[in-house]
C-alpha cells in the first residue's frame, strides 16, 4: 500500500471544442474528460469502467499524449509526462505502452510481423539486426505464436492472433505499464478468455502494471485489483474491485453492476432499472451529472457536483449521499 | 498462399487459434497482377510503351540517318525506300527525327511527373496527416493552382522562364502537383485514423517515420496509378508546348516541334506532320491504356464487378 | 436560389483574390524587365526609366499590388503595353470566337458522348462496350493540335469540304457556323471521349444500385428503369466532369485557334507572351480564372436541377 505509484494522474482534463453552423456558429464543448485523478501501483491492474462515450478511452489517450490534454498532471515515477519533450518523451513512451481495441486496424497491413516487432526496438536503440530478430522471435513465443509468423503479413492472421501480435509489439520496448483499451471486446468470447489469460500471465511474469479500460464488468472483475467507475467524463467511484463491484457506494456504480450479467443466479434479485437516457457529454446536467437518472437523488444533487470523499479506507466516491464528515455511516 | 501458421503453446489454445483463422486470401500484389491480366488492353499498352522506350534508347542504332543532317538535294521528299517517312523542308530524315524525338517526350514526361509525384505526394501526405488549418490552407493553395488551365499555366511559365528543357520540366510538373496532392491526401486522411498510426506515436516514432514509413506505402498504389495517367498528359502538354514554339529549342527533334515545322508545308508535304503526330498519339495512347488498366485493377469500386 | 448563388460567389471570392495575387506575382517575380524587353537592348537608360515610370514599375511592389487589385476589381485590366489599347477591349473583341468554339465543342461532346456511354453501359463487356472504351481512350489521347492537323489534311486539303483557316464574320451566322465545323470536331471529340467514359462508368454504377433491382422486381419495364431511374442518377458525375474539363477545353482552345488560324483568347495569349505584353498577360490570366470560377458556379447550379436532394437553401 505504501509503495509509490508507477503512474499518478491528477485532475486530467480534455475538452473538445467544436464550432458548428453557418453563418452563426455555435460553440459546443464536449467535456470528454473532466478532472479525473487516480494512481496505479507497480504490478497492479487498474480498471477504468463506464458506458461507451463516458470518456474512458479519451482519458487513456490523453495520459499517453496521443491527444494532448488541456489540464492536469500525469507523472510516471515522479516524472512529468505532460511536460516531457524530445528524448525524455521518447523514453517515457518506452515505459508506457498501449494495446488497442481493434486488432484489424492496429497493425500496418503493408508490414510483416518481423518489421512490426523490430522497428520499435530499432527506434529505441534496444537491438538491431539478427539480435532484434531473435528478440522478436522470443516475443512471439511469449504471446503464443510460432516464429514462422515473422515473415507473414497481418491479413494472414485471425483477430485473436493479431491481438497477440499487438501485445508483442507493445512488449518489444519493455514497458512497465500497459494501457489496454478494450483489448478483448472486439474478439469472439472464446478468444477473449485466451487473450485475457495471456495478459494475466504477462502481468505476473513481467511484473507489468495495467490500466485496463473496459465496459465489461465481468472482465474487469477477473483481471483487475482496483477499479474506477466513470460517468460523463468524471470518476464517480474508485476502490478495490471486490468492494466496488459487490457493494457499490455510488448509485451509478450500483446501476452499472446490476445491469451487467452476474454469474451467480442467486444474486439476481429484483433490481432497480436504470431510468432515462444517457445525457450527452456536450451538455451535461447541472450539479451531479447522474441526478436525472439517479434513484436516490437529493435536492443538493441538482445544485453542485459532489466532492470526492473517502467513506472507507481505500474507497473514494463522489456523491452527496456520502458527505465528508459522515464516514461511519457506510458500514 | 498457405493457411495460418501452426501455433505452439497448449493444446486448447492451439485448436482455438486454428479455428479462429480466416480463409486463406491472396496477397495484394498477386491480386493486382490477376486483375491486370484480366485486361488485355493494359498489356497492349505496356507492350506499346516498351517498344517506344526501346526505340528512344536505341535511336542511334535504329535511325538510318543523323536526325540533324540537312540535305538540300533531298528536301520535302515523300516516303520512299530511301526515306521511309520522307524528308522535311531541310532534307532531314523524318523517321530518324521521330525516333530521336521520343527521347525528349519521355525525358520531359518522366522527369516532370516524377517531380510532381514527389512534391505533390509529400504535400498531400503532410497536409492530410497534420490536418487542421494547415491542411485547409494547403488545399486552398492547390485549388488556386488548379483554377489555372494547366496548358495556359505551363505556357506562361515556360514563356517567362525561357524555353529550356529544365524549365519545361518544372512548368509541366507544377501543373501536375495539385492532383497528386489531392490523390495522396484522401487516403492519408483515412489511414491516419487507423490505430497503427496511433500505435506508432505511442511507440515514440517520429512524425516523419510515421508519414513516410507507415502511411506512404498505403497511399502509394493510388499515386502510381495516377502517375501513369498523368504521364500521358505530360507527353501531350510537352508536345503542345513544342507545337506552340515553347518546347526544347530546334534543331533538337521533338514531335511537337516537328509538327510545327511541318505546318508551313502542310499542303505539299503532309507526311512531315502525319508521322510525328502518329508517334505522339501512340505514346499517349499506350500510357492511357496502361494507366486505365492499372486503375481498374486497383479501384476497389471496380473490384466487385 | 439567389441566396445560394450569392453564397457561392462569396465562397469563390477568396479563391479569386488568391488567383489575382498569384497572377500578379507570376508576372512580377519572374525575371526579365518588361521595359527592357519592350524597348530592346539598344534603348537608353533614360528611355527605359521613362517607360518604367509610365508602367508604374518604379513604385514599390505592394503599391503596385494594391492598385492592380483595385483596377482589376473595377473591371479595368489596364492598357496593353504593346498596342496601348485597353486590355479589356481587346479581350472582349475576341471572346465571342472562343466562346463559340467552347460551347460548340461542349455540345458536340455531350451529344456524342452521353449516348455512347449509355450504349456501352447497357452492353457491358460486349463488343460495343469494348469498342466505345477503346475508341474513347484513343480520342482522349489525341493532343488537339494533332487531331486538328489530321482533320485539316483529311477534310480541307484532300476533300476540300471546309475552309482551312479564317476569321469568321461574327455577324454572318452561316459563315460563323461554317468555319466552326472543323475546330469543333477537333476539340469536341476530346470532350466526347471524356464524357462517354464518365457516362459509362456512372451508368454502370447506378444500374447496380438496389433501387434498380427493386424497380425491376416490381415489374417496371427495362426501358423505363434505364431512363427514369438509371440515367437521372448517372448524370450527376457527368455534370461534374463537364465542369472540370471545361478548364481543359478552354486551355486546348489555344491549340485549336493556332491550327485553324482562328482569333480568340489563345492566340492573344501566345502573342502577349512573345511580345512580353505583361498587362495583357495579366488580364488574360484573370479572365481565364474568372471563366473557370463561373463554370464551377454553373456546375453547382446544374447539380440542383438534376438532383432534388441538393437544396439551394
Amino acid at each position: 500500500m505504501a509503495e509509490a505509484p508507477v503512474l499518478a494522474v491528477r485532475n486530467l482534463r480534455k475538452h473538445f471544442v467544436q464550432r458548428k453552423g453557418f453563418p452563426n456558429p455555435v460553440t459546443v464543448t464536449v467535456r470528454a474528460v473532466d478532472d479525473i485523478s487516480f494512481a496505479i501501483r507497480p504490478g497492479e491492474a487498474f480498471g477504468l469502467v463506464g458506458e461507451s462515450g463516458c470518456g474512458k478511452s479519451t482519458a487513456a489517450r490523453a495520459l499517453l499524449r496521443l491527444i494532448e490534454p488541456d489540464a492536469g498532471s500525469v507523472t510516471y515515477r515522479g516524472e512529468d509526462v505532460l511536460a516531457a519533450r524530445g528524448g525524455a518523451l521518447k523514453l517515457l513512451r518506452r515505459k508506457l505502452q498501449i494495446v488497442f481495441q481493434d486488432p484489424y486496424s492496429s497493425l500496418n497491413p503493408r508490414r510483416t510481423i518481423a518489421q512490426t516487432l523490430v522497428e520499435p526496438m530499432q527506434v529505441h536503440g534496444l537491438a538491431r539486426g539478427a539480435d532484434a530478430l531473435a528478440r522478436a522471435r522470443a516475443l512471439l513465443d511469449e504471446v503464443g505464436l510460432p516464429a514462422a509468423a515473422l515473415d507473414r503479413y497481418p491479413h494472414e492472421f485471425s483477430g485473436g492472433q493479431r491481438q497477440r501480435i499487438g501485445i508483442a509489439r507493445a512488449l518489444a520496448v519493455e514497458p512497465e505499464l500497459i494501457i489496454a483499451d478494450e483489448p478483448v471486446s472486439a474478439l469472439d468470447v472464446s478468444i477473449q478468455a485466451q487473450v485475457l489469460m495471456l495478459l494475466k500471465d504477462l502481468q505476473a511474469r513481467r511484473h507489468l502494471a495495467f490500466l485496463f479500460v473496459s465496459h465489461d464488468l465481468g472482465v474487469v472483475r477477473w483481471f483487475c485489483q482496483r477499479v474506477a467507475v466513470m460517468y460523463l467524463g468524471r470518476i464517480v467511484e474508485e476502490g478495490p474491485v471486490e468492494d466496488v463491484l459487490h457493494e457499490p457506494l455510488h448509485p451509478y456504480a450500483r446501476v452499472l453492476r446490476d445491469a451487467s450479467p452476474v454469474p451467480d443466479p442467486a444474486l439476481r434479485a429484483a433490481l432497480p432499472r436504470i431510468e432515462g437516457e444517457i445525457p450527452s457529454a456536450a451538455n451535461p446536467p447541472a450539479g451531479c451529472h447522474f441526478h436525472p437518472r439517479c434513484p436516490r437523488a437529493l435536492p443538493a444533487c441538482r445544485e453542485s457536483f459532489p466532492a470526492t470523499t473517502e467513506p472507507a479506507p481505500g474507497r473514494r466516491v463522489a456523491c452527496h449521499l456520502y458527505p465528508a464528515e459522515d464516514r461511519a455511516s457506510v458500514r | 498462399m498457405s493457411a495460418a501458421p501452426a501455433p505452439t503453446g497448449n493444446g486448447a489454445e492451439a485448436a482455438a487459434i486454428a479455428e479462429d483463422s480466416p480463409a486463406p486470401r491472396r496477397g495484394g500484389l498477386a491480386r493486382l497482377v490477376g486483375l491486370f491480366n484480366a485486361n488485355w488492353t493494359s498489356w497492349a499498352g505496356l507492350a506499346m510503351l516498351v517498344v517506344i522506350v526501346l526505340m528512344a534508347i536505341f535511336a542511334p542504332l535504329l535511325a538510318p540517318y543523323d536526325p540533324l543532317d540537312q540535305s538540300i538535294l533531298n528536301r520535302l521528299k515523300p516516303p520512299s525506300a530511301d526515306f521511309l517517312m520522307g524528308t522535311d523542308a531541310f532534307g532531314r530524315d523524318v523517321l530518324s527525327r521521330v525516333l530521336y524525338g521520343a527521347r525528349i517526350s519521355l525525358i520531359v514526361a518522366i522527369a516532370a511527373i516524377g517531380l510532381a509525384m514527389v512534391a505533390g505526394g509529400t504535400i498531400g501526405l503532410v497536409s492530410g496527416y497534420v490536418g487542421g488549418r494547415f491542411d485547409v490552407a494547403m488545399m486552398q493553395a492547390m485549388d488556386v493552382l488548379m483554377s489555372f488551365p494547366s496548358l495556359i499555366l505551363g505556357l506562361v511559365i515556360v514563356a517567362l522562364l525561357g524555353p529550356e528543357l529544365r524549365n519545361l520540366i518544372v512548368a509541366i510538373s507544377l501543373t501536375a502537383v495539385p492532383p497528386f496532392a489531392r490523390i495522396a491526401r484522401a487516403p492519408t486522411l483515412a489511414v491516419k485514423e487507423r490505430a497503427f498510426v496511433e500505435a506508432g506515436r505511442a511507440l515514440g516514432f517520429s512524425h516523419a517515420r510515421i508519414i513516410f514509413v507507415h502511411i506512404l506505402p498505403n497511399v502509394m498504389s493510388e499515386v502510381v496509378v495516377m502517375g501513369t495517367l498523368w504521364l500521358a498528359t505530360a507527353v501531350r502538354v510537352e508536345a503542345s508546348l513544342s507545337f506552340i514554339g515553347l518546347g526544347v529549342k530546334p534543331p533538337t527533334p521533338t514531335w511537337g516541334g516537328m509538327m510545327r515545322d511541318a505546318f508551313e508545308n502542310i499542303l505539299d508535304a503532309p507526311w512531315i506532320a502525319i508521322y510525328p503526330g502518329l508517334a505522339i498519339l501512340a505514346l499517349v495512347f499506350a500510357l492511357n491504356l496502361l494507366g486505365d488498366g492499372l486503375r481498374d485493377a486497383t479501384d476497389p469500386k471496380l473490384r466487385g464487378e | 436560389m439567389i441566396r445560394f448563388i450569392l453564397r457561392r460567389l462569396l465562397a469563390a471570392a477568396p479563391t479569386l483574390l488568391a488567383v489575382l495575387t498569384v497572377v500578379f506575382l507570376i508576372v512580377r517575380v519572374i525575371p526579365g524587365d518588361p521595359a527592357l524587353v519592350i524597348l530592346g537592348d539598344q534603348a537608353t537608360p533614360e528611355a527605359i526609366n521613362a517607360l518604367r515610370a509610365r508602367l508604374g514599375l518604379d513604385r514599390p511592389l505592394h503599391e503596385q499590388y494594391v492598385s492592380f487589385l483595385l483596377t482589376a476589381l473595377s473591371g479595368d485590366l489596364g492598357q496593353s503595353m504593346v498596342s496601348g489599347k485597353p486590355v479589356i477591349e481587346e479581350l472582349v473583341a475576341v471572346l465571342p470566337h472562343t466562346i463559340d468554339l467552347t460551347l460548340a465543342s461542349l455540345l458536340l461532346g455531350v451529344v456524342l458522348g452521353v449516348p455512347c456511354g449509355i450504349w456501352a453501359a447497357l452492353h457491358r463487356n460486349r463488343f460495343i462496350d469494348y469498342a466505345v472504351r477503346i475508341v474513347s481512350l484513343l480520342g482522349l489521347s489525341f493532343p488537339v493540335f494533332v487531331s486538328g492537323i489530321f482533320l485539316l489534311i483529311a477534310f480541307a486539303l484532300t476533300w476540300r469540304l471546309f475552309p482551312v483557316i479564317g476569321t469568321a464574320d461574327l455577324n454572318d451566322w452561316g459563315d460563323r457556323l461554317h468555319k466552326l465545323v472543323l475546330p469543333t470536331i477537333a476539340l469536341g471529340s476530346v470532350m466526347a471521349a471524356y464524357i462517354a467514359r464518365v457516362t459509362r462508368s456512372s451508368m454502370l454504377q447506378s444500374l447496380s444500385e438496389d433501387y434498380i433491382r427493386t424497380a425491376r422486381a416490381k415489374g417496371v419495364p427495362w426501358r423505363v428503369v434505364v431512363w427514369r431511374h438509371g440515367l437521372r442518377n448517372a448524370l450527376l458525375p457527368v455534370v461534374t466532369v463537364v465542369g472540370l474539363y471545361l478548364g481543359i477545353l478552354i486551355g486546348n482552345s489555344v491549340l485549336t485557334e493556332i491550327v485553324f488560324n482562328r482569333p480568340g483568347l489563345g492566340r492573344v495569349v501566345v502573342a502577349a507572351l512573345t511580345q512580353r505584353d505583361y498587362t495583357m498577360l495579366q488580364g488574360l490570366l484573370v479572365i481565364y480564372c474568372f471563366l473557370i470560377v463561373v463554370v464551377n458556379l454553373l456546375t453547382d447550379l446544374a447539380y440542383g436541377f438534376i438532383d432534388p436532394r441538393v437544396k439551394h437553401g
